[in-house]
């Protein structure tokens, strides 16, 4: 009782929050992210919700190339039919020029848009579960193209290019998140709504690879003919791998244009999924909160750009000002600082947490 | 008929460009392993210096500099951002190029600006008849050159010292570095000649139309091409370059019979779908060669 770090079986070993320090620094981040509604402006606050949304959708993306190990650049793909099953399931039902079923409740919503967006990648699954590496990397990149198309011509769902349509409407209990409140402003419901969800999220990705389901995911991604081997159904849990990071693809993707309220279909691109294996790379490879450290850094950082030309003046922030342009820092930034950490630090944001976290646990020794 | 045979060229310079481009891909993945996501932005670069260098010179002296210097551009980007990565997971140097792509191509971008660029080449917008087809010479001129260009390459590969190094590299990096292959010249060559040949995908490309900030997209269309012909596989990209270009070019000129439901430009997104059938079949495309695993 009396040694904390005494581990008597695999149980307490692997469980959540398995050393003292966890437990009290995640209580300590906790309390942290609940009281940031009221202590940071509505802006910042609009931009960690998107950051807790997009860490939903990377998690869902280190689920099936971090820990299964099948690179997929199609995470734009599943992330749009998210946004679109919860758009039209919560669009106006009069609308003449747009599908919509007036339900506005977001448990339903979510679900459905986690639901669908898994059954396209259940589809999808069986041709991935029979190619390797790169081959599958390109074939995922096609699904984003074919679905780019797709959604850019279906204008009973999406509205058309350069229209779009307004996106979910997140209703729970009565509450509209979407308007400001009586006690509560807009940004601070919908901060607190996406937290509360990505740490539903987070639990339950977490759970799920501390299982008997993700260490096979392990063992097909170190290696799937010896993974098959020692009995591990290979295609099961490819497939199982595909269906669970669109599931969570699907919700991200529904959450993802709340905040905004609009959705246009040109915008789930290459670039977009480039964006989400950044956050899984900067962020760290097989690890639930390195994806979402990753996720608040990609999101953060053209908030962080944007304050540049204060401080250097020879960039300016508007495009007809000539010179360079914040957004033009901002993309080389973005490429820059993707090939650095590959290069300096593979493991990410949460590599570089590990090796702090081993300095001070072991200082005044370097070992 | 004369729609048909114009088609078929158009198809035909368009698929050049894409086999062009879809050679790069191959030799960087024969030498490496890995898929260059950066050959959009050696496509765009090649381009634009050539739309620079045009204004002082000779065009066809103009596309061979902007040649060289895309080609040391690619060998640099080996040098300083791939060398270091050699032995890591291929997927992770995948993804180093993709954020090459992003870097270079957005300092490109602020160099095009939002108008389009002229090659100031000596075809324009001009049309031959050919049986009676009216074709622009353009397409004539990107599918001769590629054909002199791939029969150039596959002799290099074929005959010369290097390319038997770079062969060998190929098949066994360790067995060729024991027999006295340099392993990093074959790399940096192979980056080079990659980006040289994006490039001049570039410049045809751009040739008549212009040059603009979207072109690259079509960059991207040499990825359906790679995995269809096989990703190690020279003859391959070839072949099934100029496959989808004739294919995407007649469902562009033919597919307006199709049904509504496809959508009026249908025809961008039939190499992917061929790519999808074609795996489906071949997980290894036509020419790949399948890998042999020991347990």
């Amino acid at each position: 009782m009396s040694r904390p770090l005494l581990y008597l079986s695999y149980k307490q070993d692997s469980a959540l929050l398995n050393t003292p320090g966890k437990r009290f620094w995640t209580s300590v981040l906790g309390i942290l992210a609940v009281s940031l509604p009221f202590l940071l402006t509505d802006d910042l606050l609009v931009v960690l919700a998107t950051a807790c949304v997009a860490s939903i959708g990377a998690i869902g993306l280190n689920l099936v190339t971090g820990y299964a190990g099948q690179v997929s650049l199609g995470h734009a793909f599943f992330l749009a039919i998210g946004a679109y099953t919860a758009a039209a399931l919560s669009g106006d039902p009069d609308s003449t020029r747009l599908i919509g079923f007036g339900i506005t409740s977001v448990p339903i919503w979510l679900l459905a848009a986690g639901l669908v967006a898994g059954l396209a990648g259940l589809i999808v699954a069986p041709l991935a579960a029979r190619l390797r590496g790169l081959y599958l990397a390109v074939v995922t990149l096609g699904l984003v193209f074919i679905g780019e198309h797709v959604f850019k011509h279906w204008r009973d769902l999406t509205g058309g290019v350069g229209v779009g349509r307004p996106a979910a409407v997140p209703e729970l209990f009565g509450i509209q998140f979407a308007v400001d409140g009586a006690m509560f402003t807009k940004a601070q419901k919908l901060y607190l709504l996406m937290l509360v969800l990505l740490v539903i999220f987070g639990v339950l990705a977490r759970n799920l690879v501390r299982s008997r389901i993700g260490r096979a995911l392990a063992a097909v991604r170190d290696r799937d003919l010896a993974a098959e081997v020692i009995g591990v159904d290979v295609t099961r849990y490819k497939m199982i791998a595909f269906a669970v990071s669109s599931f969570y693809a699907g919700v991200a993707g529904a959450l993802l244009y709340v905040m905004i309220g609009f959705v246009e279909p040109g915008s789930f691109n290459l670039g977009m999924s480039v964006q989400y294996i950044a956050m899984v790379l900067i962020g760290g490879v097989a690890t639930i909160s390195g994806s979402v450290l990753g996720a608040l850094f990609i999101t953060l950082l053209p908030r962080i750009t944007r304050e540049l030309p204060a401080v250097l003046p020879f960039i300016s922030s508007s495009s007809a000002a000539g010179g360079i342009t914040v957004f033009q820092v901002e993309t080389i930034l973005y490429g820059l600082l993707i090939i650095a950490f590959l290069i300096f630090e593979p493991r990410g944001l949460f590599g570089i947490w590990i090796r702090l976290r081993t300095y001070w646990k072991s200082w005044p020794f370097s070992h | 008929m004369n729609e048909f045979v114009a088609t078929v060229v158009r198809g035909l310079g368009n698929g050049s460009i894409y086999a062009l481009l879809a050679l790069g891909f191959v030799i960087v993945y024969k030498s490496m392993r890995v898929i260059s996501f950066a050959q959009p932005a050696f496509m765009m670069a090649g381009a634009l210096l050539t739309g620079y260098l045009v204004l002082s010179m000779n065009f066809f002296v103009a596309v061979g500099v902007a040649l060289l210097l895309t080609g040391l551009l690619g060998a640099g980007v080996e040098r300083l951002a791939l060398r270091p990565m050699i032995g890591k997971p291929v997927f992770v140097i995948a993804i180093i190029t993709l954020g090459v792509d992003i870097v270079i191509r957005t300092v490109v971008n602020s160099f095009i600006g939002l108008d389009i660029r002229q090659m100031g080449d000596p075809w324009g917008l001009r049309q031959v008849d050919v049986l009676g087809a009216k074709i622009d010479q353009r397409h004539l001129a990107t599918l001769v050159t590629t054909l002199i260009v791939v029969a150039a390459l596959f002799a290099f590969y074929r005959w010369s010292r290097t390319g038997l190094a770079m062969r060998a590299a190929s098949s066994d990096q360790e067995v060729a570095l024991a027999q006295g292959v340099s392993v990093g010249r074959v790399f940096s060559l192979s980056w080079a000649l990659a980006a040289a040949l994006a490039g001049l995908a570039g410049v045809f490309l751009s040739t008549g139309i212009g040059l603009e900030q979207n072109l690259w997209l079509t960059a991207l269309k040499a990825l359906p091409v790679i995995i269809l012909g096989g990703l190690d596989s020279l003859g391959g990209a070839v072949v099934a370059g100029l496959t989808v270009g004739v294919i995407e070019a007649l469902v562009g000129s033919y597919g307006d019979n199709l049904h509504p439901v496809f959508g009026g430009d249908f025809f961008l997104v039939v190499p992917y779908l061929l790519m999808l059938l074609v795996l489906l079949v071949r997980p290894y495309g036509l020419f790949g060669t399948g890998e042999v695993e020991r347990i």
